[in-house]
């Protein structure tokens, strides 16, 4: 806060919050250092997919695309958590939101380059990278995809970056060494903590708010389109564009729970991120298990009825062809795993509630499989059929994306607050006064005040 | 300008796979072996497709060349990120390959699936590289491919015209699936021109197109079994 004097540590009770960027333990170095040789395992298979072109994925013709694409909807669809949940909850002015918008940012910000790193690993000559920049027309959907992917990632590392700038002012101030102090200093854009400073601060958090939610809806819309936009079985459909940021939001919800209960272990932040915190954020996880099957039914039963053949061919091998395991496996984890453990009061623990997600996390991974390759395999024309399962490359690529996503997290920790520490300072001194203050503002009988006619 | 178009009459096709031969070996196409082909990855501009109806007795075998469509409203060129793909001149839809990224949108969205991909780079036998066509070029890994109608053959017959200072006579250019067809089932030409063979066989009862439903407006026509 601005009257926050130099201190030093230990003597404030937030200071666990800002004790792993000052202390660095054995398990930070064991941590990254497990990632690091999965992320090197995923350079290496991707070297050799370098070498010997594409040939030693599992793709083929006619399932063109195949475990690359689902990870880049999936991890695009991860990073719907953060930014979204974290300005749904400050625009609703939830309180209980200060522990929690931080890490789901975080989130966000770096899954968003995984999830678009996915295309490149899946392009088939990485060296003409810019030839959709120099030659770009902009009747493809990938380039759709490509403008509202970068606007949605500078929108959310804006959204991030401003909150924490306070943050980043405590620690220039408590830094001792000159290359930190330096970097801080530079990072925290001369923050001192005046009252222009902190009404511009809050402004713009404000102002961000409103704009990253309209903007995250539509990236999930535009990636949907790369599909819908063809006239494939099953592609060629109006709901995919709900039906995808559904499935994104949902997922994303999943992660930031997941992201939750592991900072909470791995900093001991039992103190901050509480049941309560578990408890709204799975009813939310509830109500997003509902609306995937009630989208996941519109899908289904409209394709069913106006079985046309080649839809249902795509259709039967979904439900009891080659692809059955797939989606029936992502029926129960999307939607009969997390109805049942969420639906029951006592199941509803927190254990309970990080299986549910870890569940809906496997879950919406295969239905964008589910979404991709069945359709692939069996084309309009009853000629060409295809099979597909990912090769150990591409096993190696998606284990080198999820190590890559928890790497960046990590070190994401090791150099800034996971929780907005002035957040929660101004929680403890204003929000008790302030919720109260809104309350009296719309319940009448609280206070002697004569009825407006507004 | 001509907008060029085939008709092959599946009523004189015998399946002879003349016509793929004659392709891979126009069109530089890579070899294939068993092991690619139960991959999935061998690549054939020109492919004869088949469909079996009906149980032993009466069995019947349905053969259908298919080159790539051209379509008039092609579904692969909207959706191309850097225009890799394009209607061209003669309504021909062509792929330039220096400049594909092999992102294979345009194979998965050509309702045809005749778009293929280099997986690897494409192999042959040292003595084969002698024999290599000049007038087409080698692809390299990593870009997607498909049928031309030999553009290359109509640009040489262009220049065989200006040469001889006369106007390009429309039979000057023929693809060579067409040209070495022994049964001459397939025939191709200018679709514009209303004398030409392939605009009143086009026209006629038994044509067909694939997947008219679509309307991409595929310029290559099918005649279907005579009376």
């Amino acid at each position: 806060m601005a009257d926050e004097k130099v201190k030093t540590i230990g003597e404030d009770p937030d200071d666990i919050l800002l004790e792993p960027i000052f202390k660095t333990g054995r398990g930070f170095y064991i941590t990254v250092g497990i990632l690091l040789a999965i992320v090197a395992w995923a350079g290496i298979a991707y070297m050799s997919q370098l070498i010997w072109g594409l040939g030693v994925t599992n793709l083929n013709r006619p399932v063109y695309w195949g475990m690359y694409i689902t990870n880049f909807v999936f991890f695009i669809g991860i990073s719907h958590a953060g930014t979204l949940i974290s300005a749904i909850l400050r625009i609703a002015k939830a309180e209980w939101r200060r522990a929690i918008t931080r890490s789901a940012e975080i989130i966000t910000v770096m899954v968003l380059f995984i999830g678009a790193a996915n295309p490149f690993v899946d392009m088939g000559r990485p060296d003409r990278l810019l030839n959709p920049i120099i030659y770009g027309r902009f009747q493809s959907p990938l380039l759709w995809d490509m403008v509202s992917i970068t606007t949605y990632l500078t929108a959310s590392t804006v959204y991030l970056y401003i909150p924490m700038i306070p943050d980043i002012a405590l620690i220039r101030d408590r830094s001792e060494g000159k290359i930190r102090k330096l970097v801080y200093s530079i990072l925290a854009l001369g923050w001192e903590g005046t009252p222009l400073q902190w009404k511009v601060l809050e402004r713009l958090i404000a102002i961000m708010a409103i704009v990253v939610i309209p903007v995250a809806v539509s990236v999930h819309t535009v990636v949907s389109y790369v599909f819908a936009m063809t006239v494939q079985p099953m592609w060629h459909s109006t709901v995919f564009g709900p039906y995808f940021v559904a499935g994104a939001i949902f997922s994303g919800i999943a992660a930031l729970i997941i992201a939750m209960a592991v900072l909470r272990k791995a900093f001991n932040l039992e103190n901050y991120i509480r049941r309560v915190h578990f408890e709204n954020m799975s009813l939310l996880l509830l109500v997003m298990t509902l609306l995937w099957f009630y989208f996941t039914f519109c899908e289904y039963i409209t394709t069913f009825y106006g079985a046309e053949p080649v839809h249902m061919a795509v259709f039967w091998e979904k439900f009891s062809g080659r692809f059955s395991p797939y989606f029936w496996v992502m029926c129960i984890t999307c939607f009969v795993i997390p109805f049942t453990i969420l639906c029951n009061k006592k199941t509803r623990t927190i254990t309970g509630i990080v299986i549910a997600s870890v569940s809906v996390t496997i879950g919406m991974w295969l239905e964008r499989f589910c979404i991709i390759v069945p359709t692939l395999a069996n084309p309009r024309l009853p000629y060409d059929r295809g099979n597909y399962f990912p090769s150990w490359v591409e096993f190696s690529e998606m284990a080198g994306c999820f190590a890559g996503f928890i790497l960046l997290y990590v070190l994401f920790t090791k150099f800034f607050p996971v929780i907005s520490i002035w957040e929660i300072k101004e929680g403890r001194k204003k929000s008790v006064q302030e919720v109260s203050e809104r309350v009296e503002s719309y319940l009448p009988g609280l206070k002697n005040e004569p009825e407006r006619a507004d | 300008m001509p907008r060029w178009g085939m008709v092959i009459d599946l009523d004189k096709c015998t399946g002879c796979g003349a016509c793929i031969i004659a392709c891979n070996s126009e069109n530089n196409i890579g070899l294939s072996d068993p092991q690619l082909f139960r991959e999935g990855r061998s690549i054939r501009w020109m492919d004869i497709l088949t469909i079996e109806e009906g149980e032993y007795p009466d069995v019947k075998k349905k053969i259908m060349p298919r080159p790539c469509f051209h379509c008039d409203k092609p579904p692969c060129t909207k959706v191309c990120p850097v225009r890799a793909t394009y209607k061209g001149d003669g309504g021909l839809v062509g792929q330039i390959y220096p400049r594909c990224i092999g992102c294979r949108y345009c194979t998965t969205a050509c309702p045809y699936t005749v778009r293929y991909f280099d997986w690897y780079v494409p192999y042959w036998p040292s003595e084969m590289m002698a024999t290599l066509n000049p007038d087409v070029s080698v692809r390299p890994k990593g870009v997607v491919e498909k049928c031309s109608f030999c553009h290359h053959r109509w640009q040489k017959a262009k220049e065989l015209a200006r040469s001889e200072n006369r106007d390009m006579r429309e039979d000057d250019y023929v693809p060579a699936c067409v040209e070495s067809c022994p049964g001459k089932a397939m025939y191709f030409g200018d679709l514009d021109n209303p004398q030409h063979r392939v605009t009143v066989l086009s026209k006629s009862r038994r044509a067909s197109r694939l997947l008219e439903d679509l309307g991409t407006e595929p310029k290559v026509y099918y005649l279907l079994k005579g009376e």
